[in-house]
């Protein structure tokens, strides 16, 4: 959402609760035990929430968005049959594609990982991030696409979530801190005296 | 602005169905449910960023290492966090320097030390607006940076982890640590406050 217009001021609720609702504590917790055991990795439950019709999505608010991809991504690791969760509700038995399973798949183990081979790029260098608009997942925020800035840290290599939420493995990538100067991502116009600091993949770079 | 209220008796009765289902099915305990409810109710949350804080604002060593290398400094201090899956970074607000935090493409947030994020954080307004306009949001919710002051904003877009070490407030000369973590509000730790003597 980074840069879109239109939303307003930023609403601050005072002292708000850490819930609005107890069914929003369940969802949180099934998701944390859907992911953390590895039912689902977070990269394709965050996919799943991408691929919320865009009016819903506005709409449906956090905890909606959480529960609504929880049941996507379930239906896809085959664990949920489609129209089970209706069915439930409708008072109809469960449909018999169904597929309970035994064991724990993929529990989590974090998300850094060794690499032999060494970063490409070194702080202080100068990256162009590619502009690229691939239609899966992607941490590369389209704020940022096709833009110059500069290698401010150079973390471990991390699970790359491009192909972790498709089921193509975790394929580990370094990961940059790069700063963007506001003029670079929002023209002339942009606010001065900021700078924009965004964690990206090796993939999403090119020296310059 | 969250509309979560809109659609509560749905989400209230499909959640209701689906952890149903999922119990029968073996992938969740309705009792670990409430367990890590718990947690992120009574156990985690913004006290224990602010103790790293105040310890930080006290010691000069202890801020260094919460700076170069925080999971061990935080963990020095023996309070409760989640689980430490990924590195957090801490970034030190200074004369020169302010810090903001956000999450663009979804909501990322320091949830081991901060707990879960507040629904501003997670709304349209402030993912969009932030780091496009940060002077403006600041400003609106409070904090006045002046223009010889670089802003800096942290979109938390891969599994790194912000949280803003806030500069210590005037007129707090001699007090204890755990006076001082008492001035540390969550939006100081977000960089959308400063914490005020004034304000505690």
């Amino acid at each position: 959402m980074g840069g879109m217009h239109g939303f307003g001021p930023v609403a601050v609720e005072a002292d708000e609760p850490v819930f609005h609702a107890p069914w929003q504590r369940r969802v949180l917790g099934m998701v944390y035990q859907v992911v953390g055991f590895g039912w689902a990795n977070i990269d394709a439950f965050r996919h799943g929430i991408e691929r919320i019709d865009p009016v819903r999505y506005l709409q449906a608010g956090y905890y909606g968005r959480w529960l609504a991809s929880l049941e996507t991504v379930l239906r896809e690791a085959g664990v949920l049959a489609p129209g089970e969760v209706d069915a439930r509700l409708a008072g109809r038995p469960a449909p018999p594609a169904s597929v309970p399973r035994d064991g724990l798949p993929h529990p989590t183990a974090g998300f850094v990982r060794a690499l032999d081979a060494t970063p490409r790029y070194v702080s202080g260098q100068t990256v162009r991030t590619r502009n690229a608009n691939p239609a899966g997942h992607t941490r590369l925020p389209c704020y940022v696409r096709g833009k110059r800035g500069v290698v401010h840290r150079v973390h471990p290599a991390f699970v790359f979530p491009d192909t972790n939420a498709h089921g193509a493995g975790e394929q580990p990538q370094y990961l940059y801190t790069v700063r963007f100067e506001p003029a670079e991502l929002w023209g002339p116009d942009a606010e001065a005296g900021s700078a924009l600091h965004v964690d990206l993949f090796e993939p999403y770079l090119e020296g310059l | 602005m969250s509309h979560d209220h809109d659609h509560d008796d749905e989400n209230a009765l499909r959640a209701e169905a689906l952890e149903a289902l999922l119990t029968e099915k073996g992938l969740v305990q309705p009792a670990l449910v409430d367990a890590i409810v718990q947690r992120y109710e009574q156990d985690i949350g913004p006290m224990n960023g602010a103790r790293a804080v105040a310890r930080a604002w006290v010691d000069p060593e202890y801020k260094q290492r919460l700076l170069s290398d925080a999971w061990q400094a935080i963990g020095e201090l023996g309070v409760t966090t989640g689980p430490e899956l990924t590195p957090i970074v801490v970034l030190e607000n200074t004369p020169a320097v302010h810090n903001v935090v956000v999450c663009t493409l979804c909501s990322c947030y320091p949830s081991s030390v901060l707990g879960l994020p507040p629904t501003w954080y997670k709304s349209p307004p402030y993912r969009s607006r932030v780091v496009r306009e940060p002077r403006v949001v600041l400003g609106e919710m409070g904090v006045d940076v002046a223009p010889d002051v670089e802003v800096r904003v942290w979109d938390s877009s891969a599994e790194v982890r912000y949280m803003v070490l806030p500069e210590r407030p005037a007129g707090t000369d001699g007090w204890s640590e755990e006076r001082l973590a008492s001035l540390v509000t969550r939006d100081a730790m977000i960089g959308v406050a400063r914490p005020g003597v004034g304000d505690a």
